[in-house]
């Protein structure tokens, strides 16, 4: 008798482990769910991290907010998973979250072989070095020899062997999976450099006992476009997911920010009532309220705008805008029609 | 229940319908689980395998010979980015296998001495012991290996300044490093000899044996053999011609370079690991030699061994019964801790394994190596104890 019941039990959790494992297309789940799960960093300032009150701050977090805009028209509809750089692509592939924004590098591999989908940028990094200055070294050329600490799981890992064997100079790598384990161990002279994206550098150098004693080597060794990623299988998610981050883009090349977005819709402007949503067509496209982009503009803010509040020069990692302003002013930031 | 299958035995005089047979039952339920577990591992497996395909996640294992193209920090065998993914993942497996193994000597040894300390009749030694034994066992092994670590790169100074106790040797927060002879054949020859001797001591000592139950006659065979050991490797040294050469560690440029050296890393990791699991051993060496009668003791005495003589002859052979088997479960815990790795940065299986996750997104396949390579440790480790033990285990005639 008690076997047979075990038998039952078995067999009905193995349905259940069938019914999960045909879930239904994404944007559908997220709509009726009714909020939208992001990946995000956690621990990296300025790009995914809760304050001292328990709220999400960051550039990518507010592209995540930017999503939700879009598909509820409303920002706030968005959880937050914090997950490490080994952890990401799984959460992802496994449909634990909807969408990644957690600094991760589009590469083929990572569309390929792990299924995703990457959309547009939003932000552009490079590898870089963190170096004390009193070790007098210049040039990451002249690091032959040293030691490197640096964060498992990334692109990192590669990029810098990568460098080092085209320069033909040794190394010896100091692998620790967690980011502030890892910047205590450097700070205490455990590695002669920290290799990682120049923006983290900038953070970590940030939070360094005492920074100026910290540079960052004028070599970038590493391209990384760091984008939002999802996984294949719902054209339709990705392309709002893609729109929702280039609509920011896109605002700010209109002159559209959250202060003026109201005013906006009176624009005579045909790209502008387009964008907007007051000349209809995009939202319908999409599968969206008429109103998504405005949505986003109003609750989150133009490119500029969420660069600046998270990264920019006024905030404590004081980052250029640099390859991230407008194409218009000679930057890599440039967003296709919308029409 | 019991009422009315007695009342069918008596009734039934042919045999009883098959669902009544125990032995019948028995075996129908057997094919039943089997079968069941069959279908759930069959389902598992094809829904993962479809699932992967549909999410187009690749899968398979021919990653395993393209380029690694990461550095690994330490690594007993030679290894650069160059080599293959396979190649990564064996200097991981070796790393794992260095730190287990002289974990597990050196665990075997302090745990030892600690469990016998502790019941030393001296109110200090045996105090020390116990609040040692406290200490290490009831601190989380994690906490214990960041706060070596922590220890050796926060208060060893920078290679430009590293201590220098002994010439040769130098001590800072990169490692200890050392000079080393420079390899030599001669020193080929010598591992070859002492070896050999260690074999011959073995068969040596049978003998002795054999002969000590025919004759009486005690025979020295552990300190011939050490005698043996040290001076025939001696001797071919000196056939060699003595060779001297010695790779000298020298700060150059960021590191030294030259002689050997060992990591925070390895050494946090093998310290944490050794200390924790020692308080174990320790309790279990203990019981161990507590399970072993006074009489049995008293008894030893009175017929006139020597204490060395009742350790080895009386309490040794009753109470490795009792320590094997508990300690060959320390042991394996040992190994399995030793994953723990990953948290400071030395690169065991489990690291590299995880960083081959990443650049080949093969997560499944990185998991099952992960579970099989500590399987196949494990299993080695109490294949080996349960030999042992089964040599141990009392003989009834």
């Amino acid at each position: 008798m008690k076997f047979s019941k075990t038998l039952v039990l078995v067999l009905s959790l193995s349905l259940m482990l069938v019914s999960f494992a045909y879930a239904g297309k994404d944007l559908d789940a997220v709509r009726a769910k009714g909020f939208l799960q992001a990946g995000a960093n956690g621990s990296v300032f300025g790009f995914g991290m809760p304050d001292a009150k328990g709220v999400w701050k960051g550039l990518d977090v507010d592209t995540a907010r930017a999503m939700a805009a879009a598909i509820f028209g409303d920002a706030s509809k968005v959880k937050f998973t914090p997950l490490t750089a080994q952890q990401r692509f799984t959460a992802l592939q496994s449909g634990e979250i909807d969408v990644l924004t957690r600094n991760a590098t589009r590469t083929l591999s990572r569309e390929t072989q792990l299924g995703l989908n990457f959309v547009a940028v939003n932000y552009y990094d490079g590898q870089g070095f963190l170096i004390a200055k009193k070790l007098g070294v210049k040039s990451a050329k002249e690091l032959d020899g040293a030691t490197v600490c640096v964060l498992p799981g990334t692109t990192t890992e590669q990029n810098a062997a990568d460098f080092f064997r085209t320069n033909k100079m040794a190394w010896k790598p100091v692998v620790i999976e967690n980011t502030s384990e890892l910047a205590k161990t450097f700070f205490a002279g455990r590695c002669d450099v920290l290799t990682s994206d120049a923006s983290q550098l900038a953070g970590t150098r940030a939070i360094a006992p005492n920074p100026t004693d910290y540079m960052i080597l004028p070599e970038i060794i590493s391209k990384e476009p760091l984008a939002p990623a999802v996984r294949h299988g719902d054209d339709q998610f990705r392309d709002i997911i893609d729109f929702s981050v280039l609509a920011m883009i896109n605002a700010e090349e209109l002159g559209i920010t959250s202060k003026n977005v109201d005013e906006m819709l009176k624009s005579k402007n045909p790209v502008i009532q387009r964008f907007l949503g007051v000349s209809a067509g995009n939202g319908k496209a999409l599968g969206l309220d008429e109103k998504w982009a405005y949505n986003i503009i109003k609750q989150v803010g133009n490119y500029g705008e969420v660069f600046e509040r998270n990264v920019g020069v006024n905030t404590k990692l004081g980052l250029e805008r640099g390859l991230n302003a407008l194409w218009t002013n000679g930057g890599l930031m440039y967003s296709p029609p919308f029409k | 229940m019991k009422q009315s299958l007695s009342n069918s035995a008596t009734t039934a005089v042919a045999s009883p319908p098959f669902w009544r047979d125990e032995g019948k039952r028995a075996i129908f339920f057997q094919i039943a689980a089997l079968l069941c577990a069959g279908g759930v591992s069959y389902y598992l497996f094809t829904n993962t395998q479809a699932n992967l395909a549909r999410q187009s996640i690749a899968t398979g294992f021919s990653f395993l010979n393209r380029e690694a193209s990461f550095e690994i920090g330490e690594s007993l065998i030679s290894y650069s980015a160059s080599d293959t993914y396979f190649r990564a993942l064996l200097v991981g497996a070796l790393n794992t296998l260095q730190v287990a193994f002289f974990g597990i000597i050196l665990t075997t040894i302090l745990g030892s001495l600690v469990g016998i300390a502790r019941l030393s009749s001296n109110w200090l030694v045996s105090k020390v012991a116990t609040s040692f034994i406290e200490v290490m066992q009831n601190i989380p092994i994690l906490l214990q290996l960041f706060f070596w670590y922590a220890i050796f790169y926060e208060s060893f100074p920078s290679p430009r300044q590293a201590l220098n106790p002994v010439k040769g040797v130098f001590l800072c927060n990169r490692g200890l490093i050392f000079a080393v002879p420079e390899s030599h054949p001669a020193y080929t020859s010598m591992g070859i000899a002492f070896i050999l001797i260690l074999v011959a001591g073995w068969f040596l000592n049978r003998w002795g044996h054999k002969r000590q139950e025919l004759t009486g006659k005690p025979l020295p065979a552990l300190r011939m053999t050490a005698g043996a050991a040290i001076i025939l490797p001696l001797l071919i040294w000196f056939l060699y011609g003595s060779p001297t050469a010695m790779s000298i560690p020298e700060l150059r440029g960021f590191n030294f370079s030259g002689g050997l050296t060992v990591s925070p890393e390895f050494a946090s990791l093998l310290l944490g690991l050794v200390l924790y699991t020692s308080a174990f051993v320790a309790e279990v060496v203990r019981a161990g030699i507590q399970s072993i009668g006074r009489g049995q003791i008293e008894a030893a005495m009175a017929i006139g061994l020597k204490p060395g003589q009742v350790l080895q002859l009386v309490i040794f052979p009753q109470a490795l019964r009792v320590i094997i088997p508990p300690l060959t479960s320390q042991m394996l815990n040992l190994t399995k801790n030793s994953s723990l790795a990953v948290a400071i940065g030395y690169a065991d299986f489990v690291a590299v394994t995880n960083t081959t996750i990443n650049q080949t997104g093969q997560a499944i396949e990185g998991v099952a190596m992960i579970m099989v390579v500590y399987l196949f440790f494990s299993l080695s480790t109490s294949a080996f104890m349960n030999w042992y033990n089964k040599r141990m285990a009392l003989v009834e005639r």
